[in-house]
C-alpha cells in the first residue's frame, strides 16, 4: 500500500460535532489516502457514524471542513454536493435498500439518474455488479426476500453502481453471524484490490479490522476525539494508551471501583 | 443467577430461629426466591424486630435454592440491621450462594426504588410549551409546504426526471382501491339525508325539493369534504407511515447520499397521484350520493327517475361543480404534503412510525376543516359581490 498512501482523497480538518452542549468530539483531523481502507473504531457512544454521517454529507458538524479535491463539502454549493455525492457509495448499516423496488431496480437508480446509458448497457452494469458481490440471479427478488448479508451485499453492489472513487461502510459486519461476515471481508478485499477503491469503514469486529484495514484511527468518548492511529496490528502489539489497548486485545479496562460489587 | 439444586430440595423455605442470650440465630432451610421473597423477608424482619438484641447470624448451610432477588433481599436485612448497630453475619454460604452475593452492586441497597421524577410544570408553562410545539409545528409544515412547490415547479420545467411509475402506482392505491369505499359512503349518505330531509319535507308537501337538497350539499359540501376525511385516514396515514419507515430503515439517508432529493422522489409521486385521483373521487362520491337519494326517491316519494334527476339538476351550477373539484384538489393537496411531511419527521424506531402516523391523519382532517371554512368564507363574499352569478 505504500504507493497509495501519498496522495489524500479526503481530508477532515479541525471537525468539532456536537448534539446542542453535549460535545461528540473536537478537532477531529486527518486525511483518507487513495486506495486505503480506513478503519475507524472506537467504543459504542463514541461519535464514529456522526464522522462518518459528516463524511457523507449527511449531517452537519458544529466547525470544521471535510475536503474533497480541495472543496469543503460542508460548506459545498448543492451542485457540488452533488457531484462529491457522484463520486462516493455508502453501505448502510441495514443494506438500505428501497423496500418497494426490486434488487434490479435499487442498483439501477443511480445508473439511471447520472447516466445516459440504454436500458440494455445499465442492464449490463446491474449484471456485472451483482457477479461481483456473489448475488448473480437474484436481480428480481425483492429485498424482503433476502438475508442480511445478503441485503449487505446488495448494498454494495448499488453503491459501487457508479464505480465512486470513495466507499462508505456503516457497521460492516454488525449484526451478521461470523462466516457472512468473513464473506464481506473477503469481499472488501477484493474490491480494493482489484478496483483500487478508496473505502472508509466504521466497525468494531475485530477480526474484520485485522484483515481488511491498512489504518484504523480510533476515536474515544472520554476524550472526545481521535485518540490513536496507525497500523491494526501495531497498535494492537504496541499501543501504550490503555483504552487503545484494551480495544485491540479485547479486554476490560483495569477497574479499581471498590463499590462495584458487594462481596459478603 | 441461581443456584442448582444439588440434593432433593424441598419447595417449600423453613426458618428456624434459636436464641443464645442476646445472640439471635437464623437458620435458612429450602428455596429461597422471588417466589417467597415477602414470606421470608417479613419473618426474619419481625423476628429481628421481636426484642433487643446484641447479634444476628444468618446460617446458609441448608440452603438449596437462592436467587439474585432473595440474596439481595438478605443483604438488605444485613444492613438494616447493622445500621440499627446490631452485628449481622452471613454465614455457611456455598460456592455458588457467594457467587450470587458478588454481583450485588452496592447501588441497589443505597438508591431508594425507581420513581418517576416529579415535574413541577404549572399550566401557564404547559400551555407555553405547546404553543411553541404548535407553531414550531405550524412553521415546520410551512417550510415541507415550500420544499414541496420548489420540487414541483422544477419537476414541471424537467418533467422527464418525474417517477411517472411511481405517480400510476399510487393513483391506483389512492384512488381505484379506495373506489369502493368511496362510493359506498357517498351512497348512504345519499340514502339517509333523502330520508332524513323527506321526514321534515313530507309536512310541508315539499317532497319535491328532496332532490335538489341531496344534490345541492353533496356537491358543495359533503362530496369533497367526505373523500378528502376518507382519503386522508386511507392514503394520509400510508403515506406518512411508508415514509416514516423508510427513515428509520436509512433509505432516505441512502437517498441524500446518492444525491437524491428525497421530497422529489418521495413526496412528489405521492402529491400529484392525489391531487389528480382526488377531484376524481369526489365526483363519484357525488354521484353515489345522488344515486342514493334516487332510490329513496324513486321508492319512497313517488318520483320517476327523470323527475328525480331534473330536480336534482335544477340546483347544480357548472360553478358549483368546478369550485367542489377545485376543494378537493386543495384538500388532497394538503391531505398528501402532511402525510409526507409526518413521514419524513419520524427519527426512530416503530413508535415514531405509529405517533407521526396518527398525527398525519388528524392533522389532515384539521386542515381540510380549516381550508373548508376558508373556501366558505371565500365563496360567500364572492356571491356578495356578484364576482360570479350563480
Amino acid at each position: 500500500m505504500e504507493r497509495l498512501e501519498k496522495e489524500p482523497v479526503l481530508e477532515v480538518k479541525n471537525l468539532t460535532a456536537r448534539f446542542g452542549d453535549n460535545i461528540v468530539f473536537e478537532d477531529v483531523s486527518f486525511k483518507v489516502y487513495k486506495g486505503e481502507v480506513l478503519v475507524i473504531v472506537g467504543i459504542s457512544g463514541c461519535g464514529k457514524s456522526t464522522l462518518l454521517r459528516i463524511m457523507i454529507g449527511l449531517q452537519k458538524p458544529f466547525s470544521g471542513q471535510v475536503l474533497y479535491q480541495g472543496t469543503d463539502i460542508i460548506h459545498a454549493r448543492e451542485e457540488d454536493l452533488n457531484r462529491y455525492r457522484q463520486n462516493i457509495g455508502v453501505l448502510f448499516q441495514s443494506g438500505a435498500l428501497f423496500s418497494s423496488m426490486t434488487i434490479k431496480e435499487n442498483i439501477a437508480l443511480p445508473l439511471q439518474e447520472y447516466t445516459d446509458l440504454d436500458p440494455d448497457a445499465i442492464e449490463n452494469i446491474i449484471k456485472m455488479k451483482l457477479g461481483m458481490v456473489n448475488l448473480a440471479g437474484y436481480e428480481n427478488h425483492n429485498p424482503s426476500e433476502l438475508s442480511g448479508g445478503m441485503k449487505k451485499r446488495a448494498g454494495i453492489a448499488r453503491a459501487m453502481a457508479l464505480d465512486p472513487r470513495v466507499l462508505f461502510f456503516d457497521e460492516l459486519s454488525a449484526g451478521l453471524d461470523p462466516v457472512t461476515a468473513a464473506e464481506l471481508d473477503d469481499l472488501i478485499i477484493k474490491t480494493n484490490e482489484a478496483l483500487g477503491t478508496t473505502m472508509v469503514i466504521v466497525t468494531h469486529e475485530l477480526e474484520s479490522i485485522y484483515k481488511i484495514a491498512h489504518r484504523v484511527l480510533m476515536l474515544d468518548k472520554e476524550a472526545k476525539g481521535m485518540i490513536a492511529e496507525g497500523k491494526p496490528l501495531e497498535l494492537k502489539e504496541r499501543a501504550t494508551d490503555p483504552r487503545v489497548k484494551s480495544f485491540f486485545l479485547r479486554q476490560l479496562p483495569d477497574q479499581h471501583d471498590e463499590k462495584r460489587f458487594y462481596v459478603s | 443467577m441461581t443456584t442448582q439444586p444439588q440434593k432433593e430440595c424441598p419447595e417449600s423455605h423453613r426458618i428456624s430461629y434459636k436464641r443464645e442470650d442476646l445472640n439471635l440465630l437464623i437458620y435458612l432451610s429450602g428455596e429461597f426466591g422471588l417466589k417467597n421473597l415477602t414470606a421470608f423477608r417479613n419473618d426474619i424482619k419481625r423476628e429481628i424486630s421481636r426484642q433487643k438484641l446484641s447479634s444476628v447470624t444468618i446460617d446458609f448451610s441448608e440452603v438449596c435454592y437462592l436467587d439474585s432477588a432473595a440474596a439481595l433481599t438478605l443483604v438488605q436485612i444485613e444492613k438494616d440491621t447493622l445500621a440499627q448497630n446490631i452485628p449481622c453475619r452471613l454465614v455457611n454460604l456455598n460456592d455458588e450462594a457467594k457467587g450470587i452475593f458478588s454481583v450485588i452492586h452496592e447501588d441497589a441497597l443505597d438508591h431508594l426504588p425507581f420513581k418517576p421524577e416529579k415535574t413541577h410544570e404549572g399550566l401557564i408553562h404547559k400551555i407555553g410549551q405547546t404553543s411553541s410545539y404548535l407553531a414550531h409545528d405550524f412553521v415546520n409544515f410551512i417550510t415541507f409546504i415550500g420544499e414541496l412547490v420548489v420540487a414541483i415547479l422544477y419537476i414541471i420545467r424537467h418533467p422527464k426526471i418525474l417517477r411517472w411509475k411511481d405517480v400510476l402506482f399510487y393513483i391506483q392505491r389512492a384512488g381505484v382501491d379506495g373506489l369502493p369505499i368511496v362510493a359506498l359512503i357517498g351512497l348512504l349518505m345519499g340514502l339517509i339525508m333523502a330520508f332524513m330531509s323527506y321526514l321534515q319535507f313530507k309536512q310541508f308537501g315539499a317532497n319535491i325539493y328532496v332532490p335538489a337538497l341531496v344534490s345541492f350539499a353533496m356537491i358543495k359540501e359533503l362530496g369533497p369534504l367526505m373523500t378528502a376525511i376518507l382519503v386522508a385516514g386511507r392514503s394520509g396515514s400510508a403515506f406518512a407511515a411508508e415514509i416514516g419507515t423508510m427513515v428509520v430503515n436509512e433509505e432516505v439517508d441512502a437517498l441524500h447520499t446518492m444525491g437524491f432529493d428525497p421530497i422529489s422522489f418521495l413526496a412528489v409521486p405521492k402529491v400529484l397521484a392525489t391531487v389528480i385521483v382526488v377531484p376524481i373521487l369526489t365526483i363519484y362520491a357525488d354521484l353515489s350520493g345522488i344515486l342514493g337519494g334516487m332510490i329513496i326517491g324513486v321508492t319512497s316519494l313517488d318520483l320517476t327517475v327523470t323527475t328525480y334527476v331534473t330536480q336534482s339538476l335544477k340546483t347544480i351550477h357548472v360553478f358549483d361543480i368546478v369550485t367542489s373539484l377545485i376543494k378537493a384538489a386543495v384538500f388532497a393537496g394538503l391531505i398528501s404534503a402532511i402525510g409526507c411531511q409526518r413521514g419524513f419527521q419520524v427519527r426512530s424506531g416503530a413508535q415514531d412510525v405509529g405517533k407521526f402516523t396518527t398525527s398525519a391523519v388528524v392533522a389532515a382532517i384539521f386542515l381540510i376543516v380549516v381550508a373548508d371554512s376558508i373556501f366558505a368564507i371565500m365563496l360567500y363574499y364572492m356571491n356578495k359581490s356578484n364576482i360570479l352569478s350563480i
